[in-house]
C-alpha cells in the first residue's frame, strides 16, 4: 500500500446494485492516534485525562476502548484511542431485535467504525473534548502542533470532500486509499482511507471536529438520529461549524439527511433564510418511522432485491443518484423533473380525463399533483414498492384528507406485468419514467395489462431520451440516467415501439418532447401520448 | 309423507309462530342447515322477540343463506314466511344461486299454535297476530308455484307432521359416482360414419342387446367396451350430416343399454323443440334432420318421434362425474354452475356465455369463459368447433368440426389422451371458417399465458401440496414477492421451479467448530435414514437451467418464442447471467452436450430442468464481494496491522512497566485478529478466479429435476450423480461432476469415513458438503424429512460469520442459534417447489406453476438467521 499525498479519487462506479447504505460491515478496531509536537508535549497526557505510563480501558456498549501512549518524549507525545468492537456481542445483544441481528450477514445494517469513534471520543475524553483540564487549566486554551491520524475513515461519496471539509479549519490534510483485495485489482479501491491532519489548533477543537466530522464522512450511524442529534451538533460544532463553508452538508449528512431536522439545525446555525433547495425531495424522509421501517426491515432475500433503488419520476444523472442514493438537488435538473410533470398533467387536462391512474406512482409526486386538478374526480396511484407506498401516503397526507378529498384518491399495491381488474374503467393512465425499469422482454406483459387489459381512453407514457445523455457533462457516455434503468431509447427506438403498440391495441399517438431541446440530440424527456382510435 | 329435497336447495318453512316449524327443521335438518330469523334477531339485538330488530335480523339471514349457497350447502329458512314479500327474496336468493327453493307448509288449525305459544313465556303477542298469520298462509298456498317454489310440501295435521320424513335426492347432473374411464366424444352433427369408425378405434365392439323392448328408436345391437369404458357425447348429435337418425339410433342404444352418458347439445334440443310442436326456424341443417326423419317408414315414424322425444327430454343440462373431478356440457359451464341447476345454467350449458353481439360472420360473440377458468374440475365440451382440441386452464374444447370437414375427436380420460378420426369430407360449410391458425406455433393456454393475473398470486393464500401438508404464503411475504418478481424476475413461463433453502446440521461441540457431519449424520439416524449420500458442496451461486433440445421445442412446450434455447436463474429467479451472450452460448454447450450424450432420446424429452451450482462464486456474487467480503478483508487487515504497530511502540517505549504486560496480551489478542482476517481473506479467494472467456465459468448440476412427464423425485441421489456424472464426462470444461460418497448412518466405520472426507475437503478450502437421505422424500411421523443439510467447512463460515468466529469466546455465543425455523422453511419451500414442477410437467395453466413458485419466493421474506 503506498502511502501519498494526492487524493486518491474514486474510481467512478456504476452506482452499486445493492443500497450502499446497508453495506457496511463490521470495523473492529478504529484507531486514532495524537501526535502533538510542542514543548510540553507530555502535557498531552494531562489534557487527556490519561496517564502516560498506563493502559487504560473502557468498557463501552458496543466493546472496549483502550487507550495508551507509543510515543511520550520532552517535545513529541502519541497517544492513541482504540476501539475494540465485539460484533458477535453487538449481534447477541438483548436490546437488539431480531432484523437487527439479520442485518449481520450480507446486508448488514450499518454500524460503522464512525459514529462509535465519536461515542467513544466523548465519553473516554469528555473532558478534553469540553474543554476542562483539572490539573492544568491554563493548557487548554493552548494549540498544539499535532498531528491526528484516523485509520480507517469511511469515506461515503466524492473522496475531495476529505479537503473540503477539513481545510477550512486549517488543517491540511492527506488521504490514503487501498485496494479491495491486492490479488483482484479490478475490484477497485475500498471505500475506507487513512486520513491525517496536520494543523495547530486546541485539543478540544481537535476533538470536537472529529466528533462531529467522522460520521459526516461515513454518512451513517449505528443507532437512531432523533431531535437530540441536533443539540449534540451544535454543542460540538459551536464555534466552527457556524461558519463552515460546507455547514450545509456537515449537517445534513450529520443529520443522516432528515430534513425535518436538517432544517432546524440550520436555522439555529445562521440568522439567515434557510436555502430554499432544501425544502424539496427530501422531505420524504421527514417521518420517523420511515427510518425506522428502512432500518430495520427484516426482508432477506432481498434486501439487495427489493431495496435496490425504487422506481420512481425523480432519477437524475447517475452521478448524482450513486452517492449514498441521496436526492440530488440540481435546480436544472429538478425543474426537467416539474416540466416533466407539467406536460403529464396538461396531457391528462386536455384529455378531459375525469378519472386518472397512475402507474408506477412511486412516491407520489406525480399524484400529489394530480390532486390539485379539479377535474378529477377519481386519482389512482399504483406501485410495486410497498415502501414507495407508505412514503406515498405520507406525502399525501392521506390520513389527514377530509372525506370528500379522501374519496378521490387511492393507493394500490400491484404489478404492471400481472393483469389486474382494479385497473378497468379509467379515463386516463400515467406512465411516468417506468416502462425503462422493465426488462425489454416483460415488456410486452406490461404493453397487455395497460393497452389491452385496463385499457383507459389515454396513456400518456414518459421515457428517457437516450441521446439526450451525451448532453450532461456528468453522466459517463454509455451509461444510463439510473441504476435500474434496464434500456435507454432514442428517439426513433420510442417512436417505434409506441407505434407499434398503438397498431396492436388500437391506440393512436401523439409524441411530445418534455424539457430543453437540443438541435441535435432532442429532449431529455420523450412522451407518448396514446388515445383509444 | 316422504317429502323429497334436492340435495342443493333452499328449503323455506312456512307457517304462523307456533305452528312447530322449529322442531321441525331441529328433527330433519342439521343445526348448521336450519336459518331462524328468531336466532337472527337475537344476534343483531340481543333478544329474539324483538320485532324491531326484524329488519336488520332478515338482512343478517340473507346473508348467510347466500354464503351457504354460492358454497353448495342445502339451506332451511326457519322463519313464518306467510307474506309473498318476505318468500320473493328467499326466491331470488335460490335463482341467484341457480338452485332449487322449496316450500314446506306447517298448515296446522290455529288452535293448536294459539295453544303452543300461551305455552311460551317469550311469545307474548295476542292472539290475532297467529290469526293473521295463519290466514296468509292459507292465501298464499295457492301461489306458491307460481312465486317459483319448485315443490310444495303441505302438512296440515299434527300427524302429517309427525309422520313426515325428509329425503335429499341427487340432483340430476350429479354423476359423481361415475368414475369412468371415460371417452368423451365432440358434436357428431349426424357424421355417424366417422363415429362409427372412432369408436372402433377407441376399441368399442359391437353387441347384441337382450332386445330392443319394442323400441322403434333402439338398435339391435350395441357398442360397448368391454373394459367397460363409458362414452361422453357432448351433445349435438343432429343436424347438417349425413346420418342423424342412425346417430341417434346408435346413441340412444348405448346410453339405454349404459355404455354412453349423452349430453344435449342446441342443435338436439331445437329439435325436440320442434318434434314437440314448437315452431322454430328451420335453419342451420334442422332442415336435413327432419328430412331423414320424414323418410322413416310411415308406420314406425311417429313413435320413432315419440321415443327420440323421451330420449332428448331426459337429457340433463351438464353431468358431474368422478367425484366432481370432471364437468362436461355441451357448451361448457363455468365453475360457479357447476352442479347447480336453473334456467340460466341450463342455458349457459346449450349456448355457452355471448355478448350479445355478433362477428363480421354473423354469429354470436363468445365470452371466454374458459380463459377465466379458475376450477378445479375439468370441464369438457364442444359446440363451438375449434382446429384442435387443448386444454385451457383444465377445460378443453372436443368439437373439431367433423361435419365442416375438420374431424371427430374422442378425448380418453383420464388418460387425457386425444383420438381423433378424419372426416370423410366437407359436409356443411361453416359459415366461420375455423381451421385457420390463430397464432404460430403457440397454444391457447401459452397465450393465455403470456400475462398472469394478479388475483392468482396477491393475498394470503393457501397452497396444496402433495408433498406435504397446505402451505400457507401470508400476505406481506406475497407482497415483498410481489415486488422481486415484477422487477427482477425474468419471464413467468420459464420459472417452473425455485429451490428451497438448505439447513445446516445441528450446532457441533466439537471444539473450534460449529459444523461438523457427525450432527448430520446422526439427524438422518435418528430420523431413521439408514443410508445418505454425501455430496461436495461446491462453493459457487446456485442456478436453476432450463435448456431445450432447439428454439422450437422452447416454444413448444414452454410458450416463449424468442428463440432461445432456455433460460439460467438464480435461486430467486433473476436472470443469472446479464450478459445474454454468454448465456446463450453456455446454454448451447449444455444442450449440445446433451445431444451428444442421446439425452434426448433416452428420457424422451425436448427439455430439462437442471438444478446446478455454478461457478465462480466471484461470477454471480462480484458487488457482495467487493462491497462486502473485500472491504471487511482489506479493512480488517489495515487496521489490524496499524494498531499493532502502535502497540508494539507504546510496549517498547514502557519497557518492563505494568502497562507493557496489559499491551502485550493485546498485541497477542490482536495479532490473533490479524490471522483471522487473512484466513478469512484466503477463505473467499478460494471461491474467486477472473472469468475472462466462458472457459472459466463451470457449472456443477446436481439434480435432474424434471423432463416431459417425469419429475425425477423417485429416482435416489445415486442415481442423480450418475447420470449427471455420464453428461459431463462429455464436456468436462463445462460441466463439473459433483464428488459424492455414500454412507452407512449406523455403520460407524462408515461414518467415520463419511467425516474424514469432509475434513479432506475443507481442509483443501472447500466450501463442506451436503448429506441428502438417499431417496428424495422420507417422512416422518410430522411429515418430512429434511431433504438435505450442509455441513460446512470451518474456513468456509469465515465468511459467514466474520474472521474471528470460532475464537473460544465467540463460538460459544454462536452455538446458541436456533435451526427450527430454518428447517420449517426449508421442509415448505421443498414442497412447494416440487409441487411447481410437478403441475409444470402435469402440463398445468401457468398460473398453477406461477402459483408455487411464487409462493417460494414469498416464504424467502420470512425472516431467518440469514446465516444459517
Amino acid at each position: 500500500m503506498s502511502s501519498s499525498k494526492c487524493f486518491v479519487t474514486s474510481t467512478f462506479d456504476r452506482p452499486l446494485e445493492l443500497d450502499s447504505n446497508r453495506l457496511e460491515y463490521r470495523l473492529k478496531v478504529m484507531l486514532l492516534t495524537i501526535d502533538v509536537t510542542s514543548e510540553n508535549a507530555p502535557q498531552l497526557s494531562f489534557l487527556l485525562h490519561k496517564h502516560p505510563d498506563r493502559v487504560q480501558s473502557f468498557e463501552l456498549s458496543f466493546g472496549t476502548a483502550h487507550v495508551f501512549y507509543p510515543v511520550v518524549e520532552p517535545q513529541r507525545c502519541v497517544a492513541c484511542l482504540l476501539l475494540d468492537v465485539d460484533p458477535v456481542g453487538m449481534v447477541r445483544g438483548k436490546s437488539r431485535d431480531s432484523s437487527f441481528l439479520l442485518g449481520q450477514y450480507v446486508n448488514d445494517r450499518p454500524f460503522t467504525a464512525s459514529s462509535f469513534m465519536s461515542v467513544a471520543i466523548s465519553q473516554v475524553f469528555g473532558s478534553a473534548l469540553a474543554g476542562k483540564c483539572r490539573d492544568y487549566p491554563e493548557m487548554v486554551e493552548e494549540s498544539f502542533q499535532l498531528t491526528a491520524t484516523l485509520d480507517t475513515l469511511a469515506v461515503r461519496g466524492d473522496i475531495s470532500m476529505v479537503p473540503r471539509i477539513f481545510e477550512p479549519l486549517g488543517y491540511s490534510v492527506t488521504a490514503e486509499g487501498r485496494l479491495l483485495d491486492s490479488e483482484f485489482p479490478e475490484w477497485g479501491q475500498s471505500p475506507y482511507y487513512r486520513i491525517v491532519l496536520r494543523g495547530k489548533t486546541t485539543i478540544a477543537e481537535l476533538l470536537s471536529h472529529l466528533y462531529v466530522l467522522i460520521p459526516v464522512f461515513d454518512n451513517v450511524k449505528h443507532y437512531f438520529v432523533g431531535p437530540d442529534e441536533i443539540e449534540k451538533l451544535l454543542a460540538k460544532g459551536a464555534g466552527w461549524l457556524e461558519n463552515h463553508p460546507e455547514k450545509i452538508e456537515i449537517t445534513r449528512r450529520y443529520l443522516r439527511h432528515r430534513s425535518v431536522l436538517v432544517r432546524d439545525a440550520l436555522a439555529r446555525l445562521s440568522d439567515e433564510e434557510v436555502r430554499s433547495d432544501l425544502d424539496t425531495d427530501s422531505d420524504t424522509l421527514e417521518t420517523e418511522s420511515l427510518e425506522t421501517v428502512s432500518d430495520t426491515e427484516s426482508n432477506t432475500i432481498s434486501r439487495t432485491a427489493i431495496h435496490n433503488e425504487t422506481p420512481s419520476h425523480g432519477d437524475f444523472s447517475a452521478k448524482i443518484e450513486c452517492e449514498e442514493g441521496e436526492v440530488a438537488e440540481i435546480a436544472t435538473v429538478r425543474s426537467l423533473n416539474q416540466q416533466r410533470y407539467d406536460a403529464v398533467i396538461d396531457a391528462v387536462r386536455q384529455s378531459g380525463a375525469e378519472s386518472v391512474l397512475d402507474l408506477g406512482c412511486g412516491e407520489g409526486k406525480l399524484l400529489k399533483q394530480l390532486l390539485e386538478e379539479k377535474q378529477l374526480n377519481r386519482i389512482v396511484g399504483m406501485d410495486v414498492s410497498i415502501r414507495s407506498l407508505e412514503i406515498a401516503s405520507r406525502r399525501l397526507r392521506l390520513e389527514r384528507l377530509t372525506e370528500r378529498q379522501r374519496s378521490r384518491i387511492e393507493l394500490l399495491h400491484g404489478s404492471l406485468i400481472y393483469r389486474d381488474k382494479r385497473l378497468n374503467g379509467f379515463d386516463a393512465a400515467t406512465v411516468v419514467e417506468v416502462i425503462e425499469h422493465l426488462d425489454q422482454d416483460r415488456l410486452g406483459a406490461l404493453e397487455r395489462v395497460v393497452f389491452e387489459f385496463a385499457r383507459p381512453k389515454n396513456i400518456i407514457v414518459t421515457t428517457p431520451n437516450q441521446e439526450y445523455n451525451s448532453v450532461w457533462e456528468s453522466l459517463p457516455s454509455g451509461q444510463f440516467r439510473h441504476a435500474d434503468h434496464r434500456f435507454e431509447w432514442t428517439r426513433s427506438q420510442f417512436r417505434d415501439w409506441a407505434e407499434s403498440v398503438s397498431d396492436r391495441y388500437g391506440y393512436k399517438v401523439r409524441l411530445e418532447t418534455v424539457g430543453p431541446i437540443d438541435a441535435e440530440r432532442g429532449s431529455p424527456t420523450q412522451m407518448g401520448v396514446f388515445e383509444i382510435a | 309423507m316422504r317429502i323429497q329435497v334436492p340435495e342443493l336447495s333452499l328449503v323455506v318453512l312456512i307457517g304462523p309462530s307456533g305452528s312447530g316449524k322449529s322442531s321441525f327443521a331441529r328433527r330433519h335438518f342439521r343445526s348448521t342447515e336450519v336459518l331462524s330469523s328468531d336466532y337472527c334477531r337475537g344476534l343483531v339485538s340481543d333478544d329474539e322477540n324483538d320485532q324491531s330488530a326484524t329488519p336488520d335480523a332478515f338482512e343478517v339471514l340473507h346473508f348467510l343463506a347466500s354464503k351457504r349457497l354460492s358454497r353448495g350447502r342445502l339451506t332451511v329458512v326457519d322463519a313464518t314466511n306467510v307474506q309473498p314479500e318476505s318468500r320473493k327474496p328467499l326466491v331470488q336468493l335460490a335463482r341467484a344461486h341457480h338452485c332449487l327453493p322449496i316450500a314446506i307448509v306447517l298448515d296446522l288449525p290455529e288452535s293448536i299454535c294459539q295453544q303452543r305459544n300461551q305455552n311460551r313465556a317469550d311469545r307474548n303477542f295476542g292472539p290475532h297476530v297467529v290469526r293473521q298469520q295463519r290466514s296468509q298462509m292459507r292465501r298464499s298456498l295457492r301461489e306458491l308455484r307460481r312465486e317459483g317454489f319448485r315443490d310444495v310440501f303441505v302438512l296440515s295435521s299434527e300427524d302429517l307432521v309427525d309422520g313426515a320424513t325428509v329425503e335429499r335426492v341427487p340432483l340430476w347432473c350429479n354423476k359423481k359416482s361415475e368414475h369412468g374411464p371415460f371417452d368423451f366424444i365432440g358434436d357428431v352433427h349426424g357424421c355417424c360414419d366417422e363415429l362409427e369408425s372412432l369408436l372402433l378405434q377407441l376399441g368399442y365392439t359391437i353387441q347384441p342387446t337382450p332386445g330392443s323392448g319394442g323400441s322403434v328408436l333402439l338398435a339391435p345391437t350395441v357398442f360397448a367396451h368391454p373394459a367397460g369404458r363409458k362414452a361422453v357425447f357432448v351433445g349435438d348429435l343432429v343436424d347438417r350430416g349425413p346420418r342423424v337418425v342412425d346417430t341417434l339410433r346408435l346413441v340412444a342404444t348405448m346410453v339405454a343399454h349404459g355404455s354412453a352418458l349423452c349430453l344435449p347439445g342446441n342443435h338436439d334440443m331445437k329439435l325436440l323443440r320442434k318434434l314437440s310442436g314448437s315452431d322454430v326456424k328451420i335453419a342451420h341443417g334442422l332442415a336435413e334432420t327432419l328430412s331423414e326423419i320424414d323418410a322413416l317408414d310411415g308406420g314406425i315414424k311417429d313413435a320413432f318421434c315419440r321415443e327420440l322425444c323421451q330420449f332428448l327430454d331426459a337429457m340433463v343440462s351438464h353431468y358431474v362425474l368422478d367425484d366432481g373431478r370432471i364437468v362436461v356440457a355441451h357448451a361448457g359451464l363455468k365453475e360457479e354452475f357447476h352442479g347447480r341447476g336453473s334456467a340460466a345454467v341450463r342455458a349457459f350449458a346449450l349456448f355457452g356465455e355471448t355478448t350479445g353481439e355478433t362477428d363480421e360472420f354473423g354469429l354470436p360473440v363468445r365470452c371466454n369463459w374458459a380463459a377465466d377458468y379458475r376450477g378445479n374440475a375439468h370441464v369438457v365440451y364442444g359446440h363451438t368447433p375449434v382446429p384442435d382440441a387443448e386444454w385451457l386452464n383444465r377445460t378443453i374444447n372436443i368439437d373439431t368440426g367433423c361435419v365442416f370437414g375438420g374431424r371427430l375427436t374422442a378425448l380418453r380420460f383420464p388418460e387425457r389422451e386425444i383420438v381423433s378420426v378424419p372426416a370423410k369430407q366437407t359436409y356443411c360449410e361453416p359459415s366461420r371458417p375455423f381451421l385457420r391458425v390463430h397464432s404460430p406455433g403457440l397454444t391457447a393456454q401459452h397465450q393465455l399465458d403470456d400475462v398472469l393475473d394478479l388475483d392468482d398470486v396477491s393475498g394470503k393464500r393457501i397452497i396444496s401440496t402433495h408433498l406435504s401438508r397446505n402451505i400457507t404464503i401470508r400476505e406481506e411475504n406475497g407482497i415483498a414477492a410481489l415486488e422481486v418478481m415484477s422487477r427482477f424476475a425474468v419471464n413467468p413461463k420459464w420459472l417452473v421451479y425455485l429451490p428451497p433453502t438448505m439447513s445446516p446440521c445441528e450446532t457441533s461441540n466439537e471444539p473450534g467448530l460449529l459444523e461438523h457431519p457427525a450432527e448430520g449424520f446422526a439427524y438422518f439416524r435418528e430420523e431413521g435414514v439408514k443410508q445418505v449420500v454425501c455430496q461436495k458442496k461446491h462453493m459457487g451461486s446456485r442456478g436453476v437451467i432450463v435448456v431445450c433440445r432447439d428454439p422450437e421445442s422452447a416454444s413448444k412446450r414452454f410458450g416463449v418464442t424468442s428463440g432461445v434455447l432456455g433460460m439460467i436463474y438464480t435461486r430467486t429467479g433473476r436472470r443469472f447471467f446479464q450478459d445474454w451472450q454468454l448465456e446463450t452460448e453456455l446454454l448451447k454447450q449444455i444442450r449440445d452436450t446433451l445431444t451428444e450424450v442421446g439425452f434426448w432420446e433416452e428420457f424422451n424429452t425436448d427439455w430439462v430442468c437442471l438444478d446446478c451450482e455454478i461457478m465462480p462464486w466471484s461470477a454471480k456474487a462480484q458487488e457482495l464481494l467487493r462491497t462486502q467480503y473485500a472491504a471487511v478483508g482489506a479493512v480488517g487487515e489495515w487496521s489490524l496491522h496499524r494498531a499493532i504497530d502502535s502497540i508494539d511502540q507504546a510496549i517498547e517505549r514502557l519497557g518492563g512497566r505494568d502497562g507493557a504486560a496489559v499491551l502485550a496480551s493485546m498485541r497477542d489478542r490482536f495479532a490473533y485478529r490479524a490471522k483471522t482476517v487473512r484466513d478469512y481473506v484466503d477463505a473467499y479467494r478460494h471461491y474467486c478466479w477472473r472469468i475472462d472467456t466462458i472457459a472459466n465459468y463451470k457449472i456443477a448440476p446436481f439434480h435432474v429435476l424434471a423432463t416431459e412427464g417425469c419429475v425425477y423425485t423417485d429416482r435416489d441421489h445415486r442415481w442423480h450423480m450418475e447420470t449427471i456424472a455420464r453428461v459431463c464426462q462429455h464436456h468436462t470444461q463445462l460441466l463439473v461432476a459433483t464428488p459424492y460418497r455414500l454412507v452407512d448412518t449406523d455403520d460407524a466405520t462408515s461414518v467415520a469415513q463419511g467425516i474424514q472426507w469432509w475434513e479432506t475437503l475443507t481442509a483443501a478450502g472447500g466450501e463442506g458438503m451436503v448429506i441428502k437421505p438417499m431417496e428424495w422424500i422420507v417422512r416422518n411421523k410430522n411429515g418430512i424429512v429434511q431433504p438435505a443439510v450442509k455441513c460446512r467447512g470451518k474456513e468456509y463460515l469465515r465468511i459467514i460469520y466474520g474472521p474471528d468466529y470460532d475464537a473460544p469466546e465467540n463460538l460459544s455465543r454462536l452455538r446458541n442459534r436456533g435451526l427450527g425455523r430454518k428447517r420449517s422453511l426449508a421442509i415448505r419451500e421443498f414442497a412447494l417447489g416440487l409441487e411447481g414442477l410437478e403441475r409444470f410437467v402435469r402440463a398445468e395453466p401457468l398460473r398453477k406453476v406461477h402459483e408455487c413458485v411464487f409462493g417460494v419466493l414469498a416464504l424467502e421474506s420470512e425472516p431467518v438467521d440469514p446465516r444459517l
